[in-house]
């Protein structure tokens, strides 16, 4: 286990990757998301779509096979599965906005009591603004995983009534992952899904800020 | 007979005027047209608007036509990269006007300047940032935002294989926005490492057909990064 109630981040990418079915087609996100490729159940045939244009992304090749033409979004040297396929920029974005698109896994500073996402930029004034696809994937997949720190450095929730950061689409989050709680947006509110353990759901709740509704009693564990 | 086909990249480019939109196809370093973007730093066209997914890395391809001072503005999903320092420098000192599209709008508007549709209703960015201003429109319960189509004078392009009719087949994720750039521009000029005979590309597996093309160059597998591609 993490530390103290704590999921580490590989637990984080390895709960997300639990919630992916088989056959699902799934966006990962730059960053933490990206990880949860490596926790995908070697059961299951699940295809990851890269925004570049890509479907069927594989791992990582060794340094002697990298290939600059075979990047992912993240601009990192990647591999194509047997089935896989390449595609342009129009036809690969509107796999996203089309619904075509099962899952995709985002990182956030902030999500809403409502699902509204805010992951693309600070709106610090010095801030060079940056999109790229994220705004496309918050709104096009049909469902849309979240996975953060529960908290700010500064100790507060990344869960919130209204987003303070710029938002990169509305009430477009189905599920939250943080280390501390699995939890889902609904639209009466949001629902925990899990705790991690040792972790009192009251804590949770004052820890949270925002209403929450307590998981159901049959899911604990 | 039709031959589409320029001898160096310097005549390719040597019509580029000052003010033009060009768009360089590319996503990062994949698929971008660096020895066309090398022949319009040495043409000199200046004042130019550039439509690309980035806004150059390190020194070299588009970031070296940003040092060179020639754009005045730059249309792009994701200009913010580890080595973009080019452009932020430039940003920061107010050097250069900067348009942030998200990337599937992008994309889309370009596609709709290549197909003739004069404006579309899209879900992304709706409530942004981004979409301040803009026009929407609530359709069968989803709201939308009005986006409109980028069209340009030049796209600058890169493909693996061309033939003398402008016949374009891609290679891997290089491919990104080639294709679309390539129907958006009253001008299309790909750079391709290997010029094939008429006949040769399958029919049923050509991207890009050749009525989008009208000036095809190769360029080789000359450079240390196409090396690694053609070994790869």
């Amino acid at each position: 286990m993490g530390s103290a109630n704590r999921y580490t981040r590989a637990q984080m990418a390895a709960r997300v990757a639990r919630d992916i079915p088989e056959g699902a087609y799934v966006n990962l996100g730059i960053g933490l998301p990206t990880t949860v490729a490596n926790y995908l159940p070697s059961d299951r045939e699940i295809i990851l779509q890269s925004e570049n244009g890509l479907l069927g992304m594989g791992p990582a090749p060794d340094k002697e096979h990298e290939d600059p033409e075979l990047i992912n979004a993240g601009k990192q040297p990647v591999t194509l599965l047997t089935g896989g396929a390449y595609f342009h920029h129009a036809d690969s974005f509107a796999m996203m906005r089309g619904g075509h698109l099962d899952f995709c896994v985002l990182g956030a500073f902030q999500v809403s009591v409502r699902g509204d996402l805010a992951n693309w930029h600070t709106g610090a004034p010095d801030a060079i603004p940056a999109v790229g696809g994220a705004m496309d994937l918050a709104i096009g997949a049909k469902n849309v995983y979240v996975m953060m720190e529960h908290l700010t450095k500064a100790g507060e929730s990344k869960i919130v009534r209204e987003c303070t950061y710029p938002v990169t689409g509305l009430q477009c989050v189905s599920r939250i992952f943080t280390d501390l709680a699995v939890i889902d947006v609904l639209p009466g509110g949001l629902r925990v899904v899990e705790i991690v353990d040792g972790l009192p759901f009251d804590e949770l709740q004052r820890l949270t800020g925002v209403p929450l509704a307590a998981p159901a009693p049959s899911r604990g564990r | 007979m039709i031959d589409k086909i320029f001898g160096s990249v310097i005549e390719a480019v040597a019509d580029v005027h000052d003010g033009a939109t060009v768009m360089i196809g590319g996503f990062g370093t994949a698929g971008m047209p660096s020895e066309l973007i090398d022949a319009l730093v040495a043409q000199g066209a200046r004042d130019l608007t550039i439509v690309n997914n980035n806004a150059g890395n390190g020194e070299t391809g588009v970031a070296a036509l940003l040092k060179a001072r020639r754009v005045r503005k730059i249309i792009c999903s994701f200009p913010r990269q580890v080595d973009s320092y080019v452009f932020d420098a430039l940003y920061r000192a107010g050097e250069i006007e900067l348009e942030l599209v998200p990337q599937g709008n992008l994309a889309e508007r370009i596609r709709a300047a290549g197909a003739g549709i004069g404006a579309f209703f899209t879900p992304t960015a709706y409530g942004t940032l981004l979409a301040e201003a803009k026009e929407t429109r609530e359709i069968c319960g989803r709201n939308y935002v009005l986006e409109y189509p980028i069209p340009a004078d030049f796209a600058l392009i890169k493909a693996d294989r061309g033939d003398r009719w402008g016949n374009l087949v891609y290679r891997k994720t290089a491919r990104n926005f080639g294709p679309v750039m390539a129907t958006a521009a009253k001008c299309t000029i790909a750079q391709v490492s290997e010029i094939v005979p008429l006949g040769v590309l399958d029919p049923e597996a050509i991207v890009t057909p050749g009525i989008f093309v009208r000036r095809v160059v190769e360029v080789g597998r000359g450079s240390a990064a196409a090396r690694k591609v053609a070994e790869a």
